[in-house]
C-alpha cells in the first residue's frame, strides 16, 4: 500500500483530520515564537529604558487609538539611509515595556521611532491640529479635537497595575503615585521631585500651552517627545553595548 | 413555542449592556455599550414580532438547511458594498487629506473599519456561507445542531457590527486585522467554536465515507483560526466595564505574534478557506472533475504546514532576531510551490471545458480568481526575500500585493461562488442577467490592473527617493517631497478602486434582481448553447 493510498485512512476520519492539520500548523508556531520568550540574546540589555510614566501612557493609549501606527512607523532599520535620516537604529530593548508593540507596518508618514527632541512643542501642537500649516505637502488628517478634550481619568493607576500584570515593572511606589504624576507632568509650577526620581528624563511642562486642564493634546506631546530619548548613544557602542 | 428562550436570553444581555452603559470606567466602553444595547433590543423587538405560540412544525431532518446561507449570501453583499466604499474612501483621503473628519471619520480609525469590513464582513460571510453549503452537498447531510447555523450567523453579524462601530469610537488593540479589544475577542471565540461544532458535527454525520477535498480546506481554517486568534488577543483588561487592554506580550515577541497571526490571516482565513471554495464551486460550474487528486493531498498538507512559518517576512531588519527572518523567507519562498499546486489544480480543473471561458462568464471569473492567486502568490515570495523586502518594505508595494490577492483572487472566486449559489438557493432557473455577470468581470478586472500598477509605481519610486543620494552623499530627498511625489498615484487608486465597487454594485443588482425572481430579456452569450441551436436552426431552414 503506498503512502498516498494511505491518506484515505485520515479522509474517512474527521477527528484524524482535524487533529492531524492542527499538529502542523502547530509546528511553524512553536519553532518561532516559542524559543524568543527565553533566548537571552532575543533583547540585549540596554541602559536607560524605563516604563512609560502616567502622562505618556496616555498619550501612548491616544497613538493607538487614533491608529497613528497604520501611517508611522517605530522601527529604524539598520540601513544608512534610514540612520541617517531617523537616527540610529532600533533596539529590540527600546520596545521592551510596549504592550502592545508599535512598530508599525507601512510609511505613509516618517519613523517616529526617535521624533522625540526633534521639533518643539509648540510645533507639535500646531501640527497636530492642522498638519499642512507646517508641512504643506502633509496628507495627514487633523487631530485639532485633542487640544479640547481633558483626559477623562477616575484612577489611572488601574492602567500601571494592567501593565505590571504583563510583566512591566511598575513599583508600588508608583503605582500609588499614579494620578499626582499625570498631572505633575504637565504642570510646569508642580515640584518634579517625584516624577523624576520615578521616571528619569521625563519631559515635564504644559505641553499644549493651556494651563487650565491637562488635555489628550498633552499626553499625546509627552509621548511623542519621549519617544527613542532613553537610551544615550552618545555611550553606546555597536558591538558592545555601552563602553 | 416559537424563539420563547431567545427572547429571554437577548432581552437579559440588552439589559446587561444597559448596566455596563451607565456603570462602564471609560467613555467609549459606555457609547460601545449604548451600541450593543441598541443592537440587542432591535433584534429582541424582531423576534417578539416573529414569535409564534403554535407549536413549531418538525423540521425534515434530511433536507438541507439553507436559510442562514441565504442570509449569508445576502450578508456577504451587504458587507462587501460596504467594506469597498470604506476603501474607496480612505483611498481618496489619502489623495485629498481634506476629506477626514475628525475624530471619528479620520483615516486612523477607518482604515481598519476597511480592512475588518473587506476581510472578516464581505470575506467571513462569504466563507461562512460557502463553507455551510458546500459542506452539506458534500457529505450528503443537513447541518448539525438544529438552530446552531442560525447562532454562528447572527453571532458573527454581532461581531462584525461591535468591530466596526468600535474602530469608529476608537476602540482598538492596534494589533493589523485583529483590532477589536477584549471583550469583542471573546464573543468571536464563542462564535467560532460554535461554527467549528457546526462544521465538524456536520462532517461527522456524512452519509458520504470520503470528506471532500473542499472540506479539509474549510476545517483547517476554522481550527487554524481559532488557534491564532486565541494566542494573537491574548491581552489583560484594565477593567471589566473598560475598553482598554494591553497586550499579554511587548515588543519583540509581541511584534512576531501579531505577524505570525496576520500572515496567517491570510494563510487561513484568505487562502485556506478560499481555497475550499475553490475547490467544489470551480468543478461545479465547469462540470468538469478536479485535476489531480494526488496534487491536492501533496498541496493541502505543505500549505498549511509552510504558511505558519511565513509570518517574520513582516519584520525583516526589524530588531526580531535575524535567525527568526531567514527562517521566515526561506519558508515564504517554499510557500511558492504549494500555492501553485493549488493554481494548477484550481486551472487544470477545466481541461477539456476551456472553452467556457469564451462563454461562461462566472467560470471566466474564477479562472481569472485563481489566476490572480498564482499571481499574488508569486509576487509574495519575492518581496519576502530581504534584499526586496529591504525596499518594498513600508511601501505601497505591499498594499499593492494585498490588493492584487484579495480583489483579484479572494474577491472573484467569491462572486464566482455567490453567482453560483444564488440561482440554486432562491429556486431561479438562471441569474438575472448574464451580461451584467461580463459587466462586472470587466469592471472588476480593469479596476484591479490600474489599481495595481498604481501601487507598484509609488511604491517601487517611494522606495527609491527614501534612498536616493546625491554625488556629495546626502539624502537627496526630503519625507515630505516623497508623499507629495505620490499624489498622483494615489488618485489613480482611487479610480481603480471606484471600478472595482461599481463592478460590485452591478452584481448586488443582478443578485438582487435574482432573487426578486426577474430575468432580463437579452441576447445569449456568444456562443454558448443556446446561440448555437438558434444558428443550426437557421441553417437547416
Amino acid at each position: 500500500m503506498r503512502l498516498i493510498d494511505r491518506h484515505a485512512i485520515i479522509e474517512k476520519n474527521a477527528t484524524l483530520l482535524l487533529v492531524g492539520s492542527l499538529l502542523v500548523v502547530t509546528v511553524g508556531g512553536i519553532v518561532e515564537i516559542a524559543p524568543l520568550f527565553y533566548l537571552d540574546n532575543t533583547i540585549e540589555k540596554v541602559d536607560g529604558m524605563r516604563p512609560y510614566s502616567p502622562l505618556e501612557l496616555v498619550g501612548r493609549n491616544i497613538y493607538v487609538r487614533e491608529g497613528c501606527y497604520l501611517c508611522h512607523s517605530q522601527m529604524i532599520r539598520p540601513f544608512r539611509d534610514e540612520v541617517e535620516r531617523y537616527g540610529h537604529y532600533s533596539l529590540a530593548a527600546e520596545s521592551m515595556y510596549d504592550h502592545p508593540f508599535q512598530w508599525g507596518s507601512k510609511r505613509t508618514g516618517p519613523d517616529l521611532a526617535r521624533v522625540g527632541d526633534r521639533y518643539s512643542n509648540a510645533w507639535h501642537v500646531a501640527h497636530l491640529s492642522d498638519p499642512r500649516s507646517v508641512v504643506p505637502e502633509s496628507i495627514m488628517p487633523s487631530y485639532g479635537f485633542l487640544k479640547d478634550t481633558p483626559i477623562e481619568v477616575k484612577d489611572f493607576s488601574t492602567n500601571l497595575v494592567a501593565n505590571r500584570r504583563v510583566g512591566v515593572p511598575y513599583d508600588d511606589d508608583m503605582i500609588a503615585h499614579a494620578n499626582a504624576d499625570l498631572m505633575a507632568q504637565a504642570d510646569p509650577n508642580a515640584d518634579p521631585t517625584g516624577l523624576e526620581a520615578r521616571y528619569p528624563k521625563a519631559k515635564i511642562g504644559d505641553f499644549d500651552n493651556n494651563p487650565r486642564q491637562v488635555t489628550e493634546m498633552d499626553a499625546l506631546v509627552a509621548y511623542l517627545q519621549m519617544l527613542g530619548t532613553l537610551v544615550d548613544y552618545k555611550n553606546y557602542k555597536e558591538t558592545t553595548g555601552y563602553r | 413555542m416559537k424563539f420563547g428562550t431567545e427572547i429571554v436570553v437577548l432581552g437579559f444581555f440588552a439589559f446587561a449592556a444597559l448596566v455596563a452603559a451607565g456603570f462602564g470606567v471609560d467613555g467609549p466602553f459606555r457609547q460601545h455599550m449604548w451600541v450593543l444595547f441598541f443592537a440587542l433590543t432591535g433584534f429582541t423587538a424582531i423576534l417578539m414580532r416573529n414569535t409564534e405560540l403554535k407549536p413549531v412544525a418538525p423540521v425534515d431532518p434530511s433536507a438541507y438547511m439553507d436559510g442562514p446561507i441565504r442570509y449569508g449570501a445576502v450578508a456577504t453583499m451587504f458587507w462587501g458594498v460596504v467594506g469597498m466604499l470604506v476603501g474607496v474612501v480612505i483611498a481618496l483621503q489619502l489623495a485629498y487629506p481634506d476629506l477626514n473628519i475628525q475624530p471619528w471619520f479620520n483615516f486612523g480609525r477607518l482604515r481598519p473599519l476597511h480592512t475588518s469590513g473587506v476581510v472578516f464582513a464581505f470575506g467571513g460571510n462569504a466563507l461562512l456561507c460557502t463553507s455551510l453549503y458546500v459542506v452539506q452537498r458534500t457529505c450528503r447531510a443537513r447541518l448539525f445542531g438544529g438552530d446552531l447555523a442560525w447562532f454562528v450567523f447572527w453571532g458573527y453579524q454581532l461581531f462584525i457590527v461591535m468591530a466596526a462601530t468600535g474602530y469608529l469610537l476608537g476602540i482598538t488593540e492596534s494589533r493589523e486585522y485583529a483590532e477589536p479589544e477584549w471583550y469583542v475577542d471573546l464573543w468571536l471565540t464563542i462564535v467560532w467554536v460554535a461554527y467549528l461544532i457546526l462544521f465538524l458535527g456536520t462532517i461527522l454525520k456524512r452519509k458520504e465515507p470520503h470528506i471532500y477535498v473542499a472540506n479539509w480546506f474549510y476545517l483547517s481554517f476554522i481550527v487554524t483560526i481559532a488557534m491564532l486568534h486565541v494566542v494573537n488577543n491574548l491581552s489583560m483588561p484594565v477593567s471589566f466595564l473598560g475598553s482598554k487592554s494591553y497586550s499579554a506580550f511587548s515588543g519583540v515577541q509581541d511584534a512576531l505574534t501579531q505577524w505570525w497571526y496576520g500572515h496567517n490571516a491570510v494563510g487561513f482565513f484568505l487562502t485556506a478557506g478560499f481555497l475550499g471554495m475553490m475547490y467544489y464551486f470551480v468543478p461545479k460550474q465547469a462540470n468538469r472533475p478536479v485535476y489531480s487528486y494526488r496534487l491536492s493531498i501533496i498541496h493541502f498538507w505543505a500549505l498549511i504546514f509552510l504558511y505558519i512559518w511565513a509570518g517574520p517576512h513582516h519584520l525583516h531588519y526589524t530588531a526580531l532576531p535575524d535567525w527568526a527572518q531567514t527562517l521566515g523567507m526561506v519558508f515564504s519562498i517554499m510557500l511558492w510551490m504549494p500555492s501553485w499546486g493549488g493554481m494548477i489544480n484550481g486551472l487544470m480543473t477545466l481541461s477539456g471545458a476551456w472553452d467556457k471561458i469564451r462563454t461562461d462568464p462566472i467560470i471566466r471569473m474564477m479562472v481569472a480568481a485563481i489566476a490572480f492567486y498564482g499571481m499574488s502568490t508569486f509576487e509574495g515570495p519575492v518581496m519576502a526575500i530581504k534584499a526586496v523586502n529591504s525596499l518594498s518594505h513600508y511601501t505601497d508595494w505591499t498594499i499593492g500585493h494585498v490588493h492584487s490577492g484579495a480583489l483579484g483572487w479572494v474577491g472573484m472566486i467569491s462572486f464566482g461562488a455567490i453567482y453560483y449559489m444564488v440561482p440554486k438557493l432562491w429556486n431561479r432557473e438562471r441569474l438575472y442577467s448574464l451580461r451584467l455577470v461580463t459587466w462586472h468581470f470587466w469592471l472588476a478586472t480593469l479596476g484591479i490592473v490600474v489599481y495595481a500598477a498604481a501601487m507598484w509605481v509609488s511604491g517601487i519610486m517611494q522606495g527609491l527617493m527614501w534612498r536616493e543620494y546625491d554625488e556629495q552623499g546626502l539624502l537627496v530627498y526630503s519625507f515630505a517631497e516623497t508623499v507629495a511625489a505620490m499624489h498622483p498615484y494615489y488618485v489613480m487608486r482611487a479610480i481603480g478602486g471606484a471600478m472595482y465597487l461599481s463592478g460590485a454594485l452591478i452584481m448586488a443588482w443582478n443578485i438582487a434582481m435574482t432573487i426578486l425572481g426577474y430575468r432580463r430579456e437579452e441576447q445569449p452569450m456568444p456562443g454558448s448553447v443556446a446561440g448555437l441551436r438558434v444558428a443550426r436552426s437557421g441553417a437547416r431552414r
